[in-house]
């Protein structure tokens, strides 16, 4: 017990750094945020009053936060599952001990390198109605693609939106699931080989469950990073088409130049409060729900 | 039948030859008449035990031992049936709702050998299963698997670089090294008539004293004389310096030097012993010495 006290000091001294950068960064402004969700301000910001509590329930029922909260969760839910499922896709196929298949990993895995707003504007030229290499090769199939464009009808665009969002994330996807694949002992693949066990049984009962752990993970990253989308949205549609705002996410609603709410600091810290709420219970659901179900090893 | 070499010799990879994980380069692999070059690992009538176990660590020992019955297609109370048999078989009932993060190391080579023994094939292939075990529990289990080999009366093909295993356990040995056959037999042929020098050195510890050509007798042929036939005798023909004499209780090794070549003896401790830097002389009987070619290493009658 003596010697414990006696590390106190260390302890305090070698956390110091890492307790500085989450409270500065992190406790500092989520704190700051609930406060200033209980306040009204004028334009300047100087003269605030105090509306209380109430203030965040107002902005959860009411029709905008209400609107894009759909939204996001429409986000999540097209980006979450495909982008996992061609993550594992992309990274078994290239999980093959081939000639050059170092050279598709580069490929699949380039993604991690390009940021959201080089993404969005290789997606946003390749869609673009008039000179889009897409919407010129696939117009015959989608009319939608020329006219008025994927971005610019209310009922493509956030598929458009996703598209990009999916495609900006699979490197990360690919890497990670690529690493946890090769971390599987290759014996237990023989040993399923020998036992009879096809590619489809190897699959579903030794690469899923050795995986699992990892997917977990990517899955709770996916999904949050589906829930604070906004680079793509700000650069791609700007919330819109306008008025229908069928890309409005919840960040967009937020911090989105184009906004209705965007120089309310009081109305925007208190969604943006929710809106860590709702990452918080989603997260905490996948951990909750798959954690029984998800083998960590031994 | 026991695969017995140093690692590197292909023993390994001839059991997952036989095993269909490696496709032949040359030659045909036979499982009783059939031709099984061309035929998948599951319809070979195998089951193969890894080093590593290779068990699935999500899934419970009962669900470990079901899984090449699940494959097949076997019903779930039937499955459920044969897999207490197998546990029941390796003392594994209680272990069966765990998972094989939970079991000890001894506990988990028993689980990979049941999942082998609940398919009842013709022929079980086993890499090096006890290499991952302690001392005390590789010699219980070396005992446990010979006992399972007379019960359950199947082909076993085991791969070992460990000559007690190979001494103990094998009805016939078949020595490898650098890819290469050395030689088949039972264990105590292959320790009695070494078909070459390599086999002669491999198996016996400690090994077989091997003395270069001209040491004794002819100048084309190295001379092996095994440590327990090696005797200080006063008028020996080999004339020695003692180096290290080292006391184990039931024997004596007596490390000496002839001339640079090393030769160790294995006496009774109730016999003289000299100490170290004494000047010995050794001799053998002729009918325990073994003759190999100088060159080829092979067995000369």
């Amino acid at each position: 017990m003596k010697r414990r006290l006696r590390d106190v000091p260390w302890a305090i001294a070698m956390l110091l750094p890492s307790i500085a950068l989450v409270a500065v960064w992190t406790i500092y402004p989520l704190v700051k945020a609930i406060q200033f969700g209980h306040l009204t301000c004028d334009v300047t910001g100087k003269k605030c009053r105090d509306v209380g509590w109430g203030r965040y329930w107002d902005v959860f029922t009411s029709t905008q936060f209400q609107h894009s909260l759909g939204v996001s969760l429409k986000l999540m839910l097209l980006t979450v599952p495909t982008g996992l499922v061609l993550g594992i896709g992309l990274a078994v196929l290239a999980d093959k001990h081939l000639r050059g298949i170092g050279i598709f990993r580069t490929i699949f895995s380039s993604t991690v390198a390009t940021s959201v707003a080089v993404a969005s504007l290789v997606w946003f030229v390749l869609l673009q109605p008039q000179i889009g290499v897409l919407a010129d090769v696939f117009s015959g199939w989608f009319p939608v693609l020329k006219n008025p464009g994927l971005l610019n009808d209310p009922g493509t665009a956030l598929l458009a939106v996703a598209f990009s969002s999916i495609w900006a994330n699979l490197g990360f996807t690919f890497i990670i699931i690529t690493a946890a694949l090769q971390s599987v002992p290759r014996d237990l693949y023989e040993s399923a080989y020998v036992d009879g066990a096809g590619s489809t049984r190897r699959f579903t009962n030794v690469t899923l469950p050795m995986i699992a752990p990892t997917l977990l993970f990517v899955g709770v990253v996916l999904t949050t990073r589906a829930l604070q989308t906004y680079g793509e949205i700000a650069l791609l549609t700007s919330g819109g088409p306008n008025p229908e705002k069928p890309t409005t996410t919840i960040p967009y609603l937020i911090y989105g130049r184009t906004s209705l709410i965007h120089t309310d600091l009081g109305t925007k810290s208190a969604a943006a409060v929710l809106l860590f709420l709702l990452s918080l219970v989603l997260a905490l659901v996948q951990f909750r729900g798959l954690e029984k179900r998800v083998h960590y090893g031994s | 039948m026991i695969l017995l070499g140093p690692s590197g010799c292909g023993k390994s990879t001839l059991l997952r030859t036989v095993a269909g994980l490696e496709d032949p380069t040359a030659g045909d692999v036979f499982i009783g008449d059939r031709r099984v070059n061309d035929v998948q690992p599951k319809e070979r009538d195998i089951a193969m035990v890894f080093q590593s176990y290779a068990l699935y660590p999500h899934k419970t020992v009962a669900a470990n031992i079901e899984f090449p019955l699940k494959v097949r297609g076997v019903g779930k109370s039937q499955r459920a049936e044969e897999a207490r048999n197998a546990a029941a078989l390796l003392g594994l009932e209680p272990q069966l709702k765990r998972k094989p993060g939970q079991l000890s190391g001894g506990q988990r080579q028993r689980v990979a050998l049941a999942r082998a023994i609940v398919r009842k094939p013709s022929v079980f292939l086993m890499d090096e299963p006890l290499s991952n075990l302690d001392a005390k529990l590789r010699g219980d289990t070396r005992a446990e698997l010979v006992d399972l080999h007379r019960r359950i009366d199947s082909t076993f093909i085991y791969v070992t670089h460990d000559q007690v295993e190979a001494m103990t356990m094998g009805t016939r040995v078949a020595v490898l090294n650098f890819g290469k056959l050395q030689q088949v037999g039972t264990p105590q042929d292959v320790y009695d008539r070494p078909a070459t020098a390599f086999v002669a050195q491999f198996i016996g510890t400690p090994p077989m004293n091997l003395l270069p050509a001209g040491m004794l007798g002819s100048d084309s042929v190295q001379v092996g004389i095994r440590p327990e036939h090696l005797k200080l005798a006063p008028g020996g023909e080999l004339h020695a310096v003692v180096r290290q004499v080292e006391h184990l209780g039931h024997e004596v090794l007596l490390t000496a030097d002839a001339n640079g070549t090393r030769l160790v003896s294995r006496l009774e401790p109730s016999a003289f012993i000299p100490e170290v830097g004494d000047p010995v002389a050794f001799d053998a009987d002729p009918g325990r010495r073994h003759h190999f070619d100088a060159t080829t290493g092979e067995r000369v009658p």
